[in-house]
């Protein structure tokens, strides 16, 4: 074994240069910290959790959970109708739904899957209420002691709550309700709703269950538990009661819940509705991102999206050509400009600099609506080219509302973008190099191409990602001057965000953006490199 | 609009001094959203000012009513509501509703009987589309031309809108599929009562689209108000549709040679919601404010100040002069009859349904 180094107090040197590094690190780290939170909490943490919802989908698993499980044993293939017990969970989750009010909720979500949903929620909604009132009827006929609240309260709670409820002064909230074994064991479907019931009842509407009738789906449900154990013994002043109802229910009359969900609206009995309800139950999905790209989930897998509904991969496409034709522009505009004030003396190129920066000055808006006057049928340019006698008068140039508006007025936007990374570049480029290069016979165009144009690709390059990242997210500009063949994909995701409100498909298209963003940097990387990129000296 | 701010700045300066003396049980600051512009000029004049006057209250006005929905949805996911009232239409209302953000109101309990002894359920009658939503206006959308490029004789239904041989040269339409869809069909021969029927099928759509589409290379789409005004008064458009108010500004107020065409105008409706979350406080006065701001002498005075109609039926009677121009203003509403020999009310329930498909076929169509 070697012999350790010893630091002059006698640690070994390994660590004592190791702890000088780290406290060296954590200096680092507590100076960079402020800037780092501030990043995280208000930058990263947000577009995760934005990004997040493109496959989060809890909303159906928790409003209707019943329906949820009862689905799982549903035969998608049979192309037919789920069968009751399906019905009757819906039906329970909706009673507690509706009073929750999360039923409109759900439907406006299915609805992005599916035309219709939306309103069949909410009429539905409107009727739930009723289900199961037969039941409760003819148990009051049974015996009137089913009408009164206490009555459930004896059978559902466990009798430690209910003497704490007793001795509850009024004062502040009821104690928390408290299912009695007993109930659970056996009536476990009554028990199972009795508890969204008490739930409900305490913490939305500040009641108690002793005071209140319970919903009457609990009597559709306590029918279904006496029909599946009619030999139900409940011990306690209530069995009487219990096994007379169960001994009754056989000769109930019932009530048919598929049928009562066929009145309130006939697409209850289109399969479609169910499979859009089946396909979205799980927690998480791949549909916003499939409905990215013009496909779609169903129950068969995935499929293309009918053909009248394609439209982001056209425009994913568009996006990206008009935003590498805005940067060639640039390109090709601002490299004389950044050339001419890297070669002026310092006074005048500072001048034309302000010129530059000008528009930086300027509200985007009025830049924007200043092409719109400038570029219109009516416009300056094309009163001008009439004028002067290049185009008829009834033969304008269509320069706006399509994608040669967003062109123009993009590129002159974004060109102070690609003309300072530019001119900071060039302003190091000694200009004795292109002498030299003259002087050993080379001619103007070969002494600009092989010795002056190589070293200002870094400050293309930089340019470059700056003028076509921005560009591939801008929204505004192409709104206004763009048309119908002139807007991008980050006008769809703006329109999801405040207008459709479907924030899980513009999750998922900001998502694809970002990744194709991120894959074109690293093909930049691979093939031009990135320390190959300079944005100055 | 520079009028409304500094009206509304003198107004918080003087008011926070008696604001002390506002009920204890309600919040004495409370902010409206709305609109801007010419809009929110006219709700400041006829609600804010005598309602600021009346009971102390600073008014904080928010021009965020076109993202309100959005907003609205992040404000309740933040747990953090700082809107008190919100100016939404009706379409958004539905949506604010259906996601549980906006307070449902029992109208004969929560709001004013009318004037004429009617009560408010009555009053407002079928405008009431949504349980959250308190109706304000009556606007339409419907179309302007140049009375200068139509030739001599001048269109009288909305389906010169599809008559490019008549009416050659640019039009306006909206960007969406709202309206368009509906005026198609009907140009195309479907009786008034069938549209919403043909439209819900595949090829009814397609029958609108194929209606579209001979037009198609002559459309100018807009998505703001502002941009039909613009392209009739710079000859950019021939004809183009946007809400009443915005022509009724370009025609009265800067006297350009535009007229209306009232044929097939749809009725919209624009009001008030309160979000849900609200402290007990503010939901007490944004309720105050509402009774106050939506009965019928308010919604007359309204009218005053922008070219659309009250939604009450018994503010009509009331309904008098423009503030500042003094001309009569009923026959510039469009629920004036002489306008509304030929209306269409859009169906709300239908197009919640409806809209994210009809939009997605809409916008395909568009990039074809």
């Amino acid at each position: 074994m070697a012999e350790q180094v010893l630091a002059a107090d006698g640690t070994p040197l390994k660590a004592s240069l190791n702890r000088a590094l780290r406290r060296q690190k954590m200096r680092a780290l507590i100076l960079i910290l402020p800037l780092l939170l501030f990043i995280l909490a208000t930058f990263i943490y947000p577009i995760g959790q934005m990004l997040f919802r493109s496959v989060e989908n809890g909303i159906v698993g928790e409003t209707i959970p019943r329906t949820v499980v009862a689905l799982d044993d549903w035969d998608t293939q049979a192309n037919d109708l789920p069968p009751a017990p399906v019905f009757d969970a819906l039906a329970k989750d909706l009673a507690v739904a509706v009073e929750l009010k999360e039923h409109t909720r759900l439907g406006s979500r299915l609805n992005y899957e599916l035309s219709g949903i939306s309103s069949l929620f909410r009429k539905t909604g409107r009727r739930v209420d009723d289900i199961g009132e037969i039941y409760t009827d003819q148990l009051i006929a049974l015996d009137p002691a089913w009408e009164n609240p206490a009555t459930w309260v004896t059978l559902m709670a466990d009798p430690d709550w209910i003497t704490a409820q007793a001795a509850w002064d009024g004062e502040g909230d009821e104690p928390a309700f408290v299912m009695s074994a007993t109930a659970i064991d056996l009536l476990p479907q009554t028990a199972d709703i009795y508890a969204d019931f008490v739930r409900v009842i305490q913490s939305e509407d500040n009641d108690s269950p002793t005071e209140e009738e319970p919903w009457h789906i609990v009597s559709l449900a306590l029918y279904q538990d006496l029909i599946a154990s009619p030999s139900v013994d409940i011990p306690g002043p209530l069995g009487g009661l219990v096994s007379t109802a169960a001994a009754a229910a056989p000769s109930f009359e019932t009530e048919d819940v598929i049928a009562t969900f066929a009145d309130v609206d006939d697409d209850w009995t289109n399969p479609d509705v169910w499979e859009t309800i089946y396909t979205y139950s799980p927690a998480y999905t791949n549909g916003y991102f499939l409905n990215a790209i013009d496909l779609q989930k169903t129950t068969d897998g995935v499929e293309w999206q009918p053909e009248n509904e394609q439209v982001y991969l056209t425009l994913f496409l568009r996006t990206m050509i008009m935003s590498l034709t805005i940067t060639f522009s640039c390109i090709l505009l601002g490299y004389p400009v950044a050339w001419m004030l890297a070669n002026l003396p310092a006074r005048k190129a500072n001048l034309l600099m302000i010129l530059v920066l000008l528009p930086f000055w300027t509200s985007l808006l009025v830049r924007t609506s200043a092409w719109k006057v400038l570029l219109q049928n009516q416009g300056v340019i094309n009163d001008l080219l009439v004028w002067v006698g290049f185009i008829a008068d009834d033969n304008r140039l269509a320069l706006i509302n399509n994608a040669t508006g967003t062109v123009i007025a993009m590129t002159h936007i974004l060109l102070p973008f690609m003309i300072l990374p530019l001119y900071s570049v060039m302003q190091t480029i000694p200009i004795s190099y292109l002498r030299a290069a003259k002087s050993l016979g080379a001619t103007n165009w070969t002494a600009f191409w092989r010795v002056y144009f190589p070293q200002s690709v870094p400050g293309i390059g930089a340019g470059s990602i700056l003028v076509f990242i921005l560009s591939i997210g801008y929204y505004i500009t192409p709104e206004i001057v763009g048309g119908t063949k002139g807007v991008f994909i980050s006008n769809r995701i703006a329109y999801h965000i405040s207008s459709s409100l479907n924030w899980g498909l513009a999750a998922a298209l900001g998502a694809i953006l970002l990744a194709i963003v991120l894959a074109l940097y690293w093909a930049y990387d691979r093939i031009v490199g990135i320390d190959n990129v300079k944005l100055g000296g | 609009m520079k009028l409304s701010k500094a009206l509304m700045a003198t107004s918080a300066l003087t008011l926070v001094g008696s604001a002390a003396f506002a009920d204890g049980h309600m919040a004495d600051e409370m902010t409206i959203v709305s609109w801007g512009g010419a809009y929110s000029a006219s709700q400041q004049a006829a609600y804010h000012d005598p309602y600021s006057e009346n009971t102390g209250v600073t008014i904080i006005n928010d021009e965020s009513s076109n993202e309100a929905v959005a907003k609205l949805r992040a404000m309740n996911e933040a747990g953090n509501i700082t809107w008190d009232v919100v100016d939404v239409v009706a379409a958004d209302a539905m949506r604010l509703c259906d996601e549980g953000l906006a307070l449902e109101i029992d109208a004969d309990e929560q709001l004013a009987p009318g004037d004429d002894g009617s009560s408010a359920s009555d009053d407002f009658g079928d405008l009431l589309v949504s349980d959250c939503f308190i109706p304000q206006i009556v606007y339409s959308t419907t179309a302007g031309y140049r009375t200068d490029l139509v030739g001599d004789t001048p269109p009288t239904s909305i389906c010169a809108m599809f008559d490019l041989e008549a009416y050659p040269g640019m039009r306006s339409l909206e960007k969406r599929p709202i309206n368009n869809m509906e005026w198609a069909l009907l140009c195309d021969g479907v009786a008034k009562e069938d549209i919403y029927d043909v439209l819900e099928t595949e090829e009814g759509q397609a029958q609108a689209f194929a209606k579209l589409d001979t037009i198609k290379d002559s459309v100018v789409w807009w998505s703001a108000g502002a941009d039909t005004p613009q392209l009739l008064a710079d000859g950019e458009v021939v004809m183009g549709t946007t809400y009443n108010g915005r022509l009724f500004s370009l025609i009265a107020e800067q006297e350009q040679p535009v007229a209306m065409l009232w044929d097939a105008q749809v009725y919209d409706l624009d009001g008030w919601i309160i979000p849900t979350g609200l402290s007990p406080e503010r939901e007490a006065r944004a309720l105050d404010y509402i009774y106050f701001a939506t009965d019928t002498q308010r919604l007359a005075d309204q009218a005053k100040y922008i070219s659309y109609g009250p939604a009450r039926a018994s503010s009509a009677p009331l309904v008098g002069t423009h503030a500042t121009l003094g001309i009569d203003m009923a026959p510039h509403m469009p629920t004036d009859p002489a306008n509304a020999t030929n209306t269409f009310l859009q169906n709300y329930e239908w197009w919640a349904d409806y809209r994210d498909d009809l939009d997605a076929k809409f916008q395909s169509w568009l990039a074809q």
